[in-house]
């Protein structure tokens, strides 16, 4: 129920929302487990395996319980936690895990059956029959496991990614994390100053405690009043850090309130170069039968609710703890009017007055109601049990310093005995210091000195000095607490509220001998939920290090791995759907040949055309066969912008050149192209390409499309490691020219008029290259071919590319031919035998490609001396052939298998595969590319294809790779 | 040590064992290595990163040129 | 003889503009790559100031303030922006047009860090990246030149295939930021 008097909240708004299609009002500044507590709904879910009913436990984002679906449709969000979600009118939310409902939970059944679905029973169960698994058992747990479900739409939100740098990182604002701030901020540092919440204050906005004779809040907000007028101090609210990486890295998710075009997420990548971790601390349950039932709660949540959200919890309540913190809700509590029906200290040295009973040394032992609260059970020091009427339960454990990030790194945290708590081991995250109740240190006043002292700490390192300020007043109560992990008796004591893991569950892992932590968090589950153990973890090894005879220390925690709080992939990952995977690459002739209707294809980041269907074709082989008919016998125009373009100069050129390639370059004149073969250092190909001479001392190389980054990586590390002596530079001109060829019988009568040259065979022979003008720009041309056909290049400055285009193709067109693509370009290249990265795969040599002639014997180059490693030049090996189909099948898959056609097609009998593969219309069959074993020495021998892929075999007649111009006249014409 | 042998590129006629070291042997320590990075995304300088591979630390870093330099001289 | 027309790579995309910032293409300058041949280093920075009154810039410096600048580029290129080469230039170093290489753009504005924040992990704190610093860095997924002309203008460069993804990923950002309030 609302109090009144109480609560950040703004009573003057009404939100209306709904809960399992139930409606309710709150109020803005409530989360959505404030207002359900203030509309008495105490039953939020059910538990993973047992399906117990469930309440609210916390009032932070380490709520194990109230996991809810929010929203509806394409922006449905499950296992959303009730206790962080900010409420907003027109919220709705649902709670998971039930059928039909919560109320009535048929797999409630489940619960009966807990004898057998104890700690790792899917280890011992589900094993038989083993044809049951796949057909009855994995279907039915697959249906039971999960909590929520996703809408299976794609997610209509936006996401961002960011990036953020600064001096001192502080990562809570809570009075520790508010002074570390203030100090550096006052100091001229460059501050970020982050919290999970929406608003400052960190503990003091669920304390009534107050600093310099005022509200906790009214202070928290007045630093940052201040904060935020700094020009070097950036405070993030909503902003949880979630993790510490190498080298002042920390990973943050910031949620942001859905507005118009704005993402509901951002995920920071902050580089600091020191930070301060003012992370606070959570309070831990306490195991004892039945401590699972709704209205069992956090004693720290409970006041927390009230004085923050003005909610009461319950009616009728009991505070249950073994320290002295817990005695600030019962005094909260009565101080607001609400009826405190005991005080349970299990300590019998406790010492605590108010309007209400004491029981010093006493301890609860069960609790009692069907889906909530209706009484709790203790045992007093001298053996009597009372039952005490009561609607909710506030318990404490003690408090844990979140110590996460501080272990992010591989680090274990260090228990001190003196709070029985676990404290950061120091040094373990370079530049990153704790403070505060992270820290260990419980006090409003200690975490205040403990802050401003991380941050002077923190500032000397850099340099900087942060000025010793006057702190303000605050309480500086000692922290008294005596552990109490679990309370023995009858009944099931839960630990992982999520997996519903109980004491007994880790004292069978001990007695089954899983003794490591890592191994009973394993077998047990506990610590594997969405919580990732934060409400379970101490109290379940103290219970391993009980079972198993050793101290906490010795039986120490498991890995602390990032996140700290769930991130969403699609906030890692944001913008990276659609057009934002991965940067497109667009030609110059990319809008014309679009217009042109032409399907694209993409070639690494690059987008090219496949063909350029014509009125009335219907399919793709119509389209291809024709373009390949044109440059056969007309010509045809296609963009080949996409192949690098290296452009190399200096007095070692040459050098470099003859370094880098198999073949020799320093005896290429000027004006003349040459085809050269690139080897990777372990002797396997790894490029190709046509390097012209423009100069004496200037050469432009060109690359395939894949490979132009690696082949620039390539020149990179020869001329910084390997030659750092050469007089040479090299830069990339592969966007400055956009290039295009013009093959085909008529490929001079299209450019005669366009250049300024004369374009006969004697003036621009085969392989050759220069400058030239086309309309008065200065444009390049080279006569080279990958069609076999008549073929020129021309390269003008790119901004022409999309005029030059149109102007060449309409000229095409009207010598009867016309643009071409990728398929053809394709199809032109197998029947001449030319080669792709389809035949350079990485691991083939020149040798299998028969390339073995262009292998320099008078100089060095690179991947020589592994190259002629004996098995890299055995006959026997797989070598470049064609094949053409013979026998009843007509066509050929690339990918497939070669044998011996009486050979059975096992793995052992594989004598070579295809790679490429095109129908000729120049030769009326399919053709394909392949390498087979001693392939050169077999030509006319015949071979079975096998694709067993597809399914699918016939018989092939290896042929010579270029099937068709076997002398490569068509090209010198 | 780490891929920073790489810059010691064999003689051609240095023979098998120092070829198959320079491509596919490395050592790998729990502890200090030089390693080879590229920054391809940036100014395109090979470096000689110094790391440690237990704590992450990075040691010390120098163009790849300038080391190279000095192995060659 | 046929005349050709001229596209700029961000043709038809800019300028976009909201509250934040302004993202807009000035018009296409020459741009030179220089790389100066082994030992010619000082003779080629006398030629520089003596043909355009520039200095040869150091790792991450540009040098000019007018219509003529030349940025560091990369290890061994600087890039000479609005003015074409002297002749004299070419003894001493490799010359290398560049002027259609690339996709330029200017973001300016009071919000162009915090937009640019979203695409660079390069730091642009002023005192990290002052006027007149320049940088080559990611701009997204693309390899990218972020030099910071003004306090509050950025010229951004990629490769001029890329013209396309450039102007998506600013625009958005622009919108996200714009979106906060």
């Amino acid at each position: 129920m609302r109090i009144d008097g109480k609560g950040l909240i703004d009573r003057g708004t009404r939100l209306g929302f709904t809960f399992d299609g139930h409606r309710y009002e709150g109020h803005p500044g409530d989360t959505l487990a404030s207002a359900l507590l203030a509309n008495d709904v105490r039953l939020v879910g059910r538990s993973f395996k047992y399906h117990r009913p469930r309440g609210i436990l916390t009032a932070g984002s380490e709520e194990p319980n109230a996991l809810v679906t929010l929203h509806d449709g394409a922006h449905r969000e499950p296992n959303a936690r009730a206790t962080v979600t900010e409420l907003f009118d027109g919220l709705a939310a649902r709670s998971q895990n039930r059928f039909p409902s919560l109320d009535w939970d048929l797999l409630a059944v489940n619960d009966l059956l807990s004898p057998f679905l104890g700690a790792g029973f899917y280890y011992k169960t589900f094993m038989w029959p083993r044809a049951f698994w796949e057909k009855l058992y994995e279907p039915a747990i697959r249906r039971a496991a999960g909590l929520g479900a996703l809408s299976g739409q794609p997610d209509p939100d936006r996401h961002e990614t960011a990036f953020a740098h600064c001096d001192l990182l502080v990562i809570g604002a809570g009075p520790a994390g508010l002074m570390a701030a203030l100090t550096a901020g006052r100091a001229g540092a460059d501050v970020i100053l982050a919290d999970e919440d929406l608003r400052p204050g960190g503990r003091l906005l669920s304390e009534t405690l107050e600093i310099d004779g005022g509200p906790g809040v009214d202070w928290a907000d007045t630093a940052v009043e201040e904060l935020e007028a700094l020009p070097n101090v950036r405070f993030m609210p909503r902003t949880a850090v979630t993790g510490a990486y190498d080298h002042g890295t920390y990973g943050a998710l910031e949620r942001l309130p859905r507005g118009p075009k704005r993402p509901v997420d951002c995920f920071w990548r902050i580089h600091a170069r020191a930070a301060v971790l003012a992370a606070g601390a959570l309070e831990r349950p306490v195991g004892f039968a039945d401590n699972d039932r709704p209205g069992v709660m956090m004693a720290g949540a409970v006041r927390g609710y009230l004085n923050r959200y003005g909610a009461a919890a319950g009616k009728a309540f009991v505070v249950f703890g073994n320290n002295d913190d817990a005695h600030r809700t019962a005094l909260d509590l009565a101080d607001a009017g609400l009826h405190v029906a005991a005080v349970i200290d299990s300590r019998h040295e406790a010492r605590l007055s108010g309007p209400f009973d004491v029981h010093a040394g006493a301890q609860v032992i069960g609790t009692r109601g069907g889906r909530a609260l209706e009484a709790v059970v203790i045992r007093h020091p001298n053996g009597r049990v009372e039952s005490i009427a009561a609607d909710c339960l506030a318990m404490s454990g003690g408090w844990n310093p979140s110590v996460h990030l501080t272990c992010h790194m591989g680090a274990r945290p260090v228990w001190q005995e003196d709070i029985a708590a676990f404290v950061p081991p120091p040094g373990a995250v370079p530049g990153l210091i704790p403070a505060g109740a992270a820290a260990g240190v419980f006090s409003t006043h200690g975490c205040l000195a403990s802050g401003a002292k991380a941050a002077r700490e923190a500032l000397e390192v850099l340099g900087i000095t942060a000025a010793h300020a006057p702190l303000p007043e605050a309480e500086d109560a000692p922290y008294a607490i005596r552990p109490l992990w679990l309370v023995e008796g009858k009944g099931r004591a839960w630990l992982d509220f999520q997996n519903d893991v109980t004491a007994k569950d880790v004292k069978q892992a001990a007695q089954e001998n899983f003794r490591s932590v890592e191994h009973m968090k394993r077998y047990t589950t506990q610590g594997m939920a969405t919580d990732q153990g934060k409400n379970s973890n101490v109290a379940a090894l103290a219970i391993l290090a009980d079972a198993t005879g050793r101290t906490i220390p010795e039986t120490g925690t498991t890995t602390f791995r990032p996140p700290y709080v769930p991130v969403p992939i699609a906030a890692m990952g944001a913008g990276g759907r659609g057009r934002g995977f991965a940067p497109e690459r667009l030609t110059t002739s990319h809008a014309a040949s679009l217009e042109r209707g032409a399907p694209m294809i993409e070639a690494g980041l690059w987008f090219r055309p496949s063909w350029f269907p014509r009125g009335g074709e219907t399919h793709w082989r119509q389209s291809c066969d024709r373009e390949v008919r044109h440059v056969r016998e007309a010509v045809g125009v296609t963009d080949v912008s996409t192949l690098g373009k290296i452009d190399i100069q200096g007095p070692d050129a040459a050098t470099l050149l003859d370094f880098v390639y198999t073949n020799t370059f320093s005896t290429l004149k000027p004006g003349r192209v040459r085809y050269g073969l690139m080897l990777r250092e372990d002797g396997f190909v790894m490029d190709d390409g046509t390097t012209a001479r423009l100069g004496e001392q200037h050469y432009v190389m060109t690359t395939t499309t894949a490979a132009a980054g690696q082949v620039m990586r390539h020149l990179d590390f020869v001329t910084q490691v390997l030659k750092p002596g050469l007089d040479v530079s090299f830069t990339s001109v592969t966007e400055h020219w956009a290039q295009f060829a013009v093959a085909g019988p008529k490929a001079r009568e299209l450019l005669s008029g366009l250049l300024d040259t004369d374009l006969s065979d004697e003036a621009w022979p085969f392989m050759s290259c220069g400058e030239v003008r086309l309309s008065g720009i200065a444009a390049r041309l080279f006569r080279i071919s990958f069609s076999g056909e008549t073929g020129f290049e021309i390269a003008v400055p790119a901004r022409y590319g999309d005029s030059l285009f149109r102007l060449l193709v309409a000229r095409a067109e009207s010598l009867g031919g016309g643009a071409y693509g990728m398929e053809a370009l394709n199809v032109l290249r197998i029947e001449k035998g030319f080669l792709t990265h389809a035949e350079l795969h990485g691991r083939t040599t020149a040798f299998d490609l028969g390339m073995e002639g262009l292998m320099s014997r008078k100089k060095d180059f690179v991947g020589r001396t592994m190259a002629a490693r004996p098995g890299l030049v055995d006959p026997e090996r797989e070598r470049l052939v064609g094949l053409k189909p013979i026998g009843p099948v007509k066509s050929l898959t690339s990918g497939a298998f070669l044998f011996e056609p009486e050979a059975e097609a096992t793995r052992e009998n594989a004598e070579g595969y295809t790679t490429s593969v095109a129908f000729s219309p120049t030769l009326g069959h399919f053709l394909a590319l392949g390498f087979l074993k001693n392939g050169p020495e077999r030509l006319g021998e015949k071979v079975r294809l096998v694709d067993h892929l597809r399914g699918y075999e016939t018989l092939c007649e290896v042929i010579h790779p270029v099937a068709f111009d076997r002398d490569g006249g068509r090209a010198r014409g | 040590m780490g891929d920073a042998v790489l810059l010691d590129r064999p003689d051609p006629e240095a023979g098998e064992a120092a070829w198959d070291g320079y491509l596919h042997l490395r050592d790998n320590p729990a502890g200090v290595t030089r390693d080879l990075w590229h920054h391809e995304a940036g100014c395109g300088a090979w470096l000689v990163v110094t790391r440690n591979t237990v704590t992450h630390a990075v040691e010390g870093a120098e163009l790849a040129e300038a080391a190279a330099r000095e192995g060659q001289a | 003889m046929a005349d050709l027309i001229a596209k700029t790579p961000c043709a038809g995309l800019l300028p976009f503009e909201n509250g934040v910032a302004t993202l807009w293409e000035p018009a296409p300058v020459p741009m030179t790559a220089i790389a100066p041949y082994r030992g010619r280093a000082e003779a080629l920075s006398e030629a520089l100031r003596a043909a355009h009154g520039l200095d040869w810039p150091g790792p991450g410096e540009t040098s000019g303030e007018g219509a003529a600048r030349l940025i560091w580029f990369d290890r061994a290129h600087g890039l000479l922006m609005g003015v074409a080469p002297a002749p004299a230039l070419a003894e001493h170093a490799a010359l290398t047009d560049q002027s259609d290489a690339w996709a330029l753009v200017r973001l300016e504005g009071e919000g162009a860090a915090e937009v640019l924040a979203r695409l660079t992990p390069l730091d642009l704190r002023e005192s990290e990246f002052p006027v007149g610093r320049t940088a080559r860095s990611l701009l997204g997924h693309m390899q990218g030149s972020i030099t910071r002309l003004e306090p509050r203008v950025y010229q951004l460069m990629v490769f001029r295939s890329m013209a396309g993804t450039l102007v998506h990923e600013l625009t958005t950002a622009m919108e996200q930021v714009a979106a906060r309030g």
